[in-house]
This record gives C-alpha cells, sequence and structure tokens, in this order.
C-alpha cells in the first residue's frame, strides 16, 4: 500500500475497507522498521494507542463518528503534556516526569477519536533546527539518514514522512513546524496565533509558540487544523470570535489572486536548487492564473536578530520554574539556590542553557532597552511591513528554508549558522499570522524542498487555497525510500 | 559592537552553577550571537511599540468560579522530595 | 539638627475571592498543605494564567474608594526571581502599566487631618508558604523547608503610598484608614494576624526642610498595628542615632523582630535584584472601559472617611463619629434607624456604641444579629427626654427588651420602672425628707452645695429610685431658697 492519508483512510476506515485496528498495526510496523535508523519517537504509547483504535472501530461500527481524525493515528511532539504518559521535551530536566494533565489539544484529539501513537522527539525545550539538541539523542531524515530532519518538530515531520503517523502536531516558534517539514518532504503549518491553545505545550516563548499539523497533505492539514483549533477558556491568549473554515478555498485555485514574492528571502545564503525551484513554482502559479508581484519587506533583514532577543527573553523565565522542587530532575545542594543552580547547570543542555543566559542578560538592567526593548520595535516594525504588503497582495511566498536538509553534526558548533535555519520563517512568528510550507520537489542530492505561502491573520483559507493549488501544481509524490532506511 | 557580559552575574541571575570554563565558552558564543542581535539598532525610526495580541484580544477573564484541585498524592508523587503532604527543599540561605 | 522622617508604605491585600488569580483552586481552603492546587498554581509545565474577573472587580473597588485614576489601558508583568515559594519562578505582577494610578486618603492623627498621596495600586499574586524545619535528617543533619502551595496564585492587591508619611503615628493611622476601606468593600478578610493584609514600611530621614530624600529602608513582618508604628518609630530612631554618630544609612530590607522590639538586618534575596520585568506574554490586556468602573464605582458601599463626615453633619462630634463609623455594620444600621425613628443623634449614637456594643460583647452570640429594633431604641431615648425613666433604669429597659419582654414602654411599666414625676408626689416625699433631716436643710440654705446630692439621695431612696431626678432636685432647691 501507498502512505495513506487522513482523507483517504478516512473513507476507508468508514466504506469497511480499513479498521483503524489495521492502520495501527500497519503504523506500529512501519515504526518498528525504521525507529532504529530514524528515532521520531521518544515513548510509543502501545497499549494506549491500541485501546483507542479499538474504541474508534466499535464505534465507527455503531455509527458513531467523531469527524476526520477518528481512528487515525497521530504523532504528539513531547512538549504537549499528556496526562499518565511521560512527557519530556527532551530535557534530562524532565525526566521521568509524568503529567497529571492533558494539553487542549491532546483532549481534542481524544474527543475527536484520534488515536495517539506516542511522543516525538524535539529539539530540547523546542530551542533548535535540527532535532540534534535532544537529550534522548537525535532524530534523523528518512530521506538521508545522514541527515538532520530540520526542528524542531523534527520527530513529528519524520514521523509523517516515514509513515510511523498519518498525521503530528508540531509547534512553531520560529519555524519549528515549517522548516522540518519543508526537509522532510512533507506539510507543515503554522496557524494564526491565538487560534490553537496553547495549554499543556511547554512554553518555550508564549508570545511566539503556535501548535500545528505537519501532514502529507494540504488537506490533511486542513482537516487537522479544524479539529484543534478553536477557542479555549484555559488559554487568555485564544481567540474567541469567529473562526473561518479552513477548507474553504482547497481546490479552487489561484486565478486572479495576488501573489507577493518576498524580496528579501532569496539570493546569498540560498542554495541554487531552492532559488530556482521556488522560482519556477512561481512561475507556475502565474500561469494558473495569479498576479505575481515583488514585495520589499526591509525588516526583515533585522527579523532574525530581534526573534533573538524576544525568543531567549521569554524562554528565560518560562524554564525558570525547572528548579528541581515540584518535579523532574534534582541534584542536590546544601541550600534551596545551590540545589536550583545545580539541578538546572545539570538538567540543561547547552541550547537551552546559551539562549537561557541570552535572554536573562536582555532583559537585565541596563541592557534592556538597547535589546529586548529595541527587538521589540523591530516587531512592531515587521508587523507594519506585512500589514503594507497585504495591502498590496493576498499572499506572501518564500522558500521555506533557504537549505534542504544538512548532515548531522554540521551546524552544531555554529549556534548563528543554526540560527539562520530560521531565517524564513521567523517572520510570521513575530506577526503572529499563519504560513504553510508545502513541498514541492527534490534537489539534485534528492533532498526534498520547501514552499512557504504567508497570509494575513486568520486568513488560513486564503493560505490554504493557495498551498492547495502549489501542491497540485507541483505534484510532488515522491517518498523516501524506507526500505534503505530500514536496511 | 562588541558587547560586555558580565557572565557570572547572568548565570547567578538565571540560578544555572556553571564551572568557570563553561561561563567563558558562554560568554563567547553570547558575545558572538549578541553583536548579531545588536543589529536590531539598525531599525530607522522609532515606531511605537505594538505587540499586542495579534487578533487584538483584550478582557480575556473568568469567572470566579472553583473547579476542584489536583490529587495531592499524584502531585508529590513527581516531587523529587516530599514529606507528610509537603514538598521539600533543603533551607534557604535567608534567615 | 532637627530631623525628619520620610514615610512610604506599601500595603498586600489578600482578596477573599471564591478561586485563586489565575486558576480555579479555592481560596482560604483549609489547612491541609497542597490541597487546592492545580497546574497552573503549581507552576506545572504547560499551565497557563487567566485572570480571575471579580479579582479585577474588587482592585477597581479599592481604587476607586482611595480616589485613584483607573488607566484605561492595563497589563500584567513578570516579576523574575528564584524562591522556593514561588512556583514559576516569576510572580505575574504589574510593573510600568499598574490597574489604578494616584490617589489618595485622609488620616487623622490628634485632630489633624493629613492626605496621604497613594502612588498606585497593582494586582498580583501571593506566593506559597514555607516552613523551616530542623529534622537532622537528610544531609549530614541539614535543617529543610517544608511547602505549601495552597496560598500559590491568591490575588493580592499591592497599595504603595507616596513617601508623604512623617511619623510612626500617622503610619499607624494610615494603616488602619487603609484596613477600614478594605474591610468596608468587603473585598478581603483584612485581618492582620492571619496575614490577609499586610504592612511594609520605607523609612528615610533627612535634615528637616531638606528637598532630598534620604537612603531609605525597608521594614517588614509588622502584623499589628501596633507593631507597625514601633517598628517604624524605631527605624526612625535608629537612622538618627547612625547618622548622628557619623554612621551612613545603606539601603537594605530589616525585619522587625517583635519580642526585641527592634529591626533586625536581612540578607537580600537576590546577590542584587534584578527583577527583569517584562510584560507577560500569556495574558493580553486589560481594557478598564467606562461601563466598567462606572459598574463597581456603583456598587460601592459608603466609604468611613464620608461616613463620618456625614455624621459629624448630622450633629456628632468628631471623636464619636469616628467611633461610631469603625463600629460593626449592624450597630450602624441601628443607629440610623434610631435615629429615623425620631430619636437624637448623640443619644442615638451614645447607646449603639455604649450599653448595646457591651451587651453584643458580653452576650457575643456568634451572631451580627441585635434583637432590637430603631423604633424600640428611639421609644426608650424618648421615655429618658420625657422622664419617664431614669437614665439608670433605662438601662434596665434596655436588658428586658434585648431579653425579648417586649417593647421598651412595656418593658418599664412590667419592670416597674416609670418615674414618678407627679409634683405633687415628690413634693410630699421631699417635704418628708427635709422633715427628717433639718441639719442638712440649714447647711444647704449656708451654701453648702454638697448636701444637695445627700437630700436627693434620701429622696430617691424614699421613692426606690423612681423619682425623677431632676425634679427631686429643683423641688428641693425650691423648699431651701423658699
Ligand atoms: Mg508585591
Ligand atoms: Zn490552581
Amino acid at each position: 500500500m501507498d502512505a495513506l492519508n487522513i482523507a483517504r483512510a478516512g473513507e476507508m476506515l468508514r466504506d469497511g475497507s480499513l479498521t483503524a485496528t489495521d492502520l495501527l498495526d500497519r503504523v506500529l510496523k512501519t515504526a518498528a522498521d525504521t525507529e532504529a535508523q530514524i528515532h521520531a519517537y521518544l515513548s510509543i504509547d502501545r497499549s494506549g494507542a491500541l485501546e483507542a483504535a479499538s474504541r474508534a472501530d466499535s464505534e465507527l461500527a455503531s455509527g458513531v463518528d467523531r469527524g476526520p481524525l477518528h481512528g487515525i493515528p497521530v504523532a504528539v511532539k513531547d512538549n504537549m503534556v499528556t496526562r499518565g504518559l511521560e512527557t519530556t521535551a527532551s530535557s534530562q530536566i524532565l525526566s521521568g516526569y509524568v503529567p497529571p494533565y492533558d494539553a487542549t489539544v491532546v483532549t481534542r484529539l481524544r474527543e475527536g477519536g484520534a488515536v495517539i501513537v506516542g511522543k516525538t522527539n524535539l529539539d530540547e525545550f523546542a530551542m533548535g533546527s535540527s532535532t540534534e539538541n535532544s537529550a534522548y539523542g537525535p532524530t534523523y531524515n528518512p530521506w538521508d539518514i545522514n541527515r538532520i530532519p530540520g526542528g524542531s518538530s523534527g520527530g513529528s515531520a519524520a514521523a509523517v514522512a516515514a509513515g510511523s503517523a498519518l498525521v503530528g502536531l508540531g509547534s512553531d516558534t520560529g519555524g519549528s513546524i515549517r522548516q522540518p517539514a519543508a526537509l522532510t518532504g512533507v506539510v507543515g503549518m503554522k496557524p494564526t496565533y491565538g487560534t490553537v491553545s496553547r495549554y499543556g505545550l511547554i512554553a518555550f516563548a508564549s508570545s511566539l509558540d503556535q501548535i500545528g499539523p505537519l501532514s502529507l497533505t494540504v488537506l490533511d492539514s486542513a482537516l487537522t487544523l479544524q479539529a484543534i483549533w478553536g477557542h479555549d477558556p484555559l488559554d487568555a491568549t485564544s481567540y474567541r470570535g469567529e473562526y473561518p473554515d479552513p477548507l474553504e478555498g482547497i481546490g479552487k485555485g489561484v486565478d486572479g489572486l495576488r501573489v507577493g514574492v518576498v524580496k528579501e528571502l532569496a539570493g546569498e545564503g540560498y542554495e541554487p536548487d531552492v532559488d530556482e525551484r521556488v522560482s519556477s513554482m512561481v512561475e507556475q502559479l502565474r500561469t494558473a492564473g495569479a498576479e505575481v508581484v515583488e514585495v520589499s519587506l526591509p525588516t526583515f533583514e533585522i527579523a532574525l536578530s530581534a526573534y533573538y532577543l524576544i525568543a531567549p527573553a521569554e524562554c528565560s523565565a518560562n524554564l525558570a520554574r525547572f528548579d528541581g522542587i515540584r518535579y523532574g530532575l534534582r541534584e542536590e545542594g546544601e541550600t534551596t539556590e545551590e540545589m536550583m543552580s545545580r539541578t538546572r547547570a545539570a538538567g540543561f543542555g547547552p541550547e537551552v542553557t546559551r539562549r537561557i543566559l541570552l535572554g536573562t542578560y536582555a532583559l537585565s538592567a541596563g541592557y534592556y532597552d538597547a535589546f529586548y526593548g529595541q527587538a521589540q520595535r523591530v516587531r512592531s516594525a515587521i508587523r507594519e511591513d506585512f500589514a503594507r504588503a497585504y495591502g498590496q497582495v493576498d499572499v506572501l511566498v518564500s522558500p521555506t528554508s533557504p537549505t534542504v536538509a544538512f548532515k548531522a553534526g554540521e551546524r552544531t558548533e555554529d549556534p548563528l549558522a543554526m540560527y539562520l535555519s530560521d531565517i524564513c520563517t521567523i517572520p510570521c512568528n513575530l506577526s503572529g499570522d499563519p504560513a504553510i510550507s508545502v513541498p514541492i520537489g527534490l534537489d539534485f542530492q534528492g533532498l526534498p524542498i520547501g514552499f512557504q505561502v504567508m497570509a494575513p491573520a486568520l486568513g488560513e483559507p486564503m493560505m490554504y487555497r493557495v498551498a492547495s493549488a502549489v501542491e497540485q501544481l507541483a505534484g510532488f509524490d515522491a517518498r523516501p525510500d524506507l526500505e534503505l532506511v530500514a536496511g | 559592537m562588541p558587547v560586555e557580559i558580565d557572565i557570572a552575574h547572568v548565570a547567578r541571575l538565571a540560578r544555572l552553577g556553571l564551572t568557570d570554563t563553561e561561563l567563558e565558552h558562554y560568554r563567547g558564543q553570547l558575545s558572538v550571537i549578541l553583536e548579531h542581535a545588536a543589529r536590531v539598532q539598525e531599525l530607522e525610526g522609532e515606531p511605537e511599540v505594538n505587540v499586542t495580541h495579534p487578533l487584538g484580544v483584550v478582557n480575556a477573564f473568568r469567572p470566579d468560579e472553583v473547579r476542584p484541585s489536583l490529587d495531592r498524592e499524584e502531585v508529590l508523587g513527581q516531587a523529587p522530595d516530599a514529606r507528610d503532604g509537603f514538598f521539600v527543599v533543603p533551607p534557604a540561605l535567608e534567615l | 539638627m532637627s530631623w525628619e522622617s520620610v514615610i512610604g508604605i506599601e500595603v498586600h491585600v489578600e482578596l477573599a475571592t471564591r478561586s485563586k488569580m489565575f486558576c480555579g483552586c479555592a481560596v482560604g481552603f483549609g489547612e491541609e498543605p497542597n490541597t487546592s492546587i492545580c497546574p497552573t498554581c503549581l507552576g506545572l509545565p504547560g499551565a497557563l494564567p487567566v485572570p480571575n474577573e471579580v479579582a479585577l472587580d474588587s482592585i477597581l473597588a479599592i481604587g476607586l474608594a482611595l480616589n485613584c485614576s483607573v488607566a484605561p489601558t492595563s497589563v500584567f508583568h513578570r516579576k523574575n526571581y528564584f524562591y522556593a515559594d514561588l512556583p514559576k519562578n516569576y510572580q505575574i505582577s504589574q510593573f510600568d502599566a499598574p490597574i489604578c494610578g494616584e490617589g489618595h486618603l485622609d488620616v487623622t492623627v490628634d485632630g489633624h487631618t493629613h492626605r496621604v498621596g497613594i502612588e498606585r495600586a497593582h494586582m498580583e499574586e501571593d506566593t506559597g508558604k514555607s516552613t523551616h524545619v530542623g529534622d537532622g535528617g537528610r544531609i549530614h543533619g541539614a535543617s529543610s523547608t517544608l511547602l505549601d502551595f495552597n496560598r500559590a496564585g491568591v490575588p493580592l492587591v499591592e497599595i504603595v503610598s507616596k513617601p508623604e508619611i512623617h511619623s510612626a503615628a500617622e503610619a499607624r493611622a494610615y494603616a488602619q484608614g487603609l484596613r477600614a476601606v478594605v474591610a468596608e468593600l468587603g473585598v478581603s478578610d483584612a485581618r492582620l494576624e492571619e496575614g490577609s493584609i499586610r504592612f511594609d514600611a520605607n523609612v528615610s530621614i533627612r535634615p528637616a526642610g531638606a528637598a532630598t530624600l534620604g537612603t531609605k529602608v525597608e521594614v517588614k513582618n509588622m502584623n499589628s498595628f501596633r507593631s507597625l508604628e514601633h517598628a517604624v518609630q524605631y527605624e526612625i530612631d535608629r537612622q538618627i542615632e547612625l547618622v548622628e554618630s557619623g554612621g551612613v544609612v545603606v539601603q537594605e530590607t530589616r525585619h522587625w523582630d517583635e519580642e526585641a522590639s527592634l529591626t533586625r538586618s536581612m540578607r537580600s534575596k537576590e546577590g542584587s535584584s534584578d527583577y527583569r520585568y517584562f510584560a507577560e506574554p500569556d495574558l493580553t490586556p486589560m481594557e478598564m472601559d467606562e461601563a466598567w468602573v462606572e459598574r463597581v464605582r456603583a456598587a460601592l458601599p459608603e466609604l468611613p472617611a464620608k461616613r463620618v463626615d456625614r455624621y459629624v453633619a448630622s450633629g456628632l462630634d468628631g471623636s464619636m463619629a469616628e467611633v461610631l463609623s469603625g463600629a460593626g455594620a449592624p450597630i450602624r444600621e441601628l443607629y440610623e434607624s434610631t435615629v429615623a425613628g425620631g430619636a437624637d443623634a448623640r443619644s442615638a449614637a451614645n447607646w449603639v456604641t455604649g450599653e448595646i456594643t457591651a451587651w453584643q460583647r458580653r452576650e457575643d452570640t456568634g451572631s451580627d444579629q441585635i434583637p432590637l429594633t430603631g423604633t424600640q431604641l428611639a421609644e426608650l431615648i424618648g421615655l429618658i427626654d420625657d422622664g419617664k425613666v431614669s437614665t439608670s433604669a433605662a438601662k434596665e429597659v434596655l436588658n428586658g427588651v434585648l431579653a425579648g419582654e417586649g417593647d421598651p414602654g412595656e418593658v418599664a411599666r412590667e419592670r416597674d420602672l416609670i418615674q414618678i414625676s407627679d409634683v405633687g408626689a415628690i413634693e410630699a416625699a421631699v417635704d418628708a425628707v427635709l422633715t427628717d433631716n433639718p441639719d442638712a436643710l440649714s447647711s444647704l440654705q449656708a451654701g453648702e452645695e454638697k448636701v444637695l446630692g445627700f437630700l436627693v439621695g434620701q429622696v430617691m431612696r424614699a421613692t426606690q429610685g423612681k423619682a425623677d431626678p431632676k425634679l427631686v432636685n429643683e423641688v428641693i432647691r425650691a423648699r431651701a431658697s423658699g
């Protein structure tokens, strides 16, 4: 069988040609074959998944239909808390931690009848772009196991690419869904800030974090979004107004739409194959009837700098709670302070430590205005740039990542080089707008390239409309060779 | 623009008990990153800071209603040290 | 040199909401540790805060009662510091955009009223409680700290005064006035002993008339108004003595030691405190529009200062007005209805703050209810004014009424306490006494006034206390001069 997507599996589950239990078996078999090489999962909840699958089967058989995710195996990034299931955010400091509650998205998955396969690997606390910063070892790219899958949602991306889940949940603070999606040849989407509850998402940078789906198709992405988004009274930043229908524009084409190509997201630093593929997709969109214009958003040049002050600042406070008192790791000390300092030094990996130090510094007396304060001004200016651009165009497009998947270890010693992986994705986190990465082809080495479509806040229907056109125009149907992976 | 960093002070504020070698290592990395981050000062003009919710959410409150407490034993079961219903830590320096 | 002390007071008021500031855990829920906890107030990974709307109503009520401006837009900030009883190791508080801005509270010391400016009032969350125990346990007989997070996340309103208080007595009066306002609003238990209202004082001194402020010392740990006054006085004296002997005041936090009656230096929480405030990204701005503010304003009860003014205007003197205003609501209501029943304000105030308050204390029924209506008390006062019962007999009548024996008139009759106001009967009684005491009469006639009391006493005794003493007095004087 080919890789099944949610829409196709959903039909089969309902016409009786497939059971949720069979589907889960198949997914678990793929995991068994590939995990040793890929390491997408930190833990697989075999018994919980089997139970959910057999419940889905009996419900569907008796006419209870919980919607598109009913009976669908889902991979959940391990920074979303799951009651009774170890949740570590890939950190040593949360080793063995079993949360007493479910994240709202997890509750929504359960209520939607989804089958949670397990918890996927990530860069520790979602800080990284390669899934190498995991205390439990890196995840590798199914397209080439010597390469990284991107990050920080590299585990969910790799699981979907490999077929050890039909869909995955990731979180995106600076590109952590879209960049790994691009590097593993899947669809990754970051919703408008405030539309998917963050309750139960272990915070990295609260004003930037957003949960979203990684899937094989654009339609699957929209179906999953529909299942997980919506107002949550437990999240004060949750949007309370009308939510649009994400499926509304899918398949409607781009005729007459205005597409803006971001001038700043091309050229130097972009791999030629990436630039070339993206440009040819832009041409295809033009041929399909879109009005294509080049748009300049000058503040994008300093977006990365602002991001690397704002995100660490928020993380320095968000990660203060890991102190060895209420949960997780403790290193003993003679005083509370000594215990805390030892615990934190031992429990956090180097990237997390670096960002905590960076954020603490950026907020500290005497430096706040020049760093954090100024970064907030840049953030405001980026929003203004976006507003100007969306006065002219319906969507903005760019590469998702300047490069294809890089080799494991290649950037671990150079934080700045690693940070540059997110140059195309960060602006939408700073603005809060939705954006999606759609695979459009392979480079000369056979590695996937992603195409990013950005839209204004709550513009998910327009974003999905263009994304589905891109998907169709690209006709991307290559899959990683799992025989090779399984060795 | 070279950036001055009192790394030991920053590490203490963040309760990170790092060795001198580690501190020096991070100080070096931070100064490279901060030099890049200092590009935020290239922003032209002084736009008003507007970083509120992108969808304009304000006044997100909850009614004053009581919800059940977590089970104490389940919660304390996750604690590195607990006794008689309390979390236990070594003494604070103060007092 | 003469010194001026400059004092600012920070007050933390624990609100008596049903649930905590940012989560649904019950407030004031029993004594068992860690039984009112949830992901949010425990700072579990992934949990988020959502503000309690009633707590926000409460801070607005406090702000309005203290004449504060209300910010049209306000935001929460994170105040970052590590402490074992602070679950997230940051406190959600407010920094440069508090809900309430400048206001004032008038305080009266020795008859002088002084206006103390209020800088701001902001919303924040409380910490958990830590208990230090020596246990000979884990690490080489080291002691340890037990943590209970039931209090963590309880809503706190912090009210910061301007440094416009200039004596320990004024500091105390300000604290008492503030407590009275908060108690009146009903937004807090406002009990000092239980820590539901806590006062810290910033104390400095400067040469009298100087324009700049001296170095301030923060004094904490006062759990009564008396200890607040003592601690502030101690600190003023300590600083003056220190400076006069050539020393320098250092900026620090000092703890008031009640038993030793002195302040002690505390080691600071962080090497140097740097709270790294930034806007709380888990919360969105609060917009206090006019409709909201007006809704809260409309629900405000009459506040102590206004009430005192009203009492004074109705004829009470200042100190009685203060006493009555500070009394419980049942006493004040009884007063109001007694006056409404036609009684003189001063008599009504005397009765409710005197006999009736004493009865309440004596009986300690556990209920606020007083089994006496304003109409009944007004009737009783009328009986005295009309000379129908004596003041002392009236107290007995009151007891009868409180014991449920009926209205004052009935009780006076039943208990045979109606005064003899019939002039003929009193003249007869007086004449009998004067006949029996000719010497006393002569002494009175010779100008020995003190004999008058003796004679009145004799008449009262002869009439079993039922004669109207005023009338008896008049009759005796008339006979003596006649
Ligand atoms: Mg405070
Ligand atoms: Zn709680």
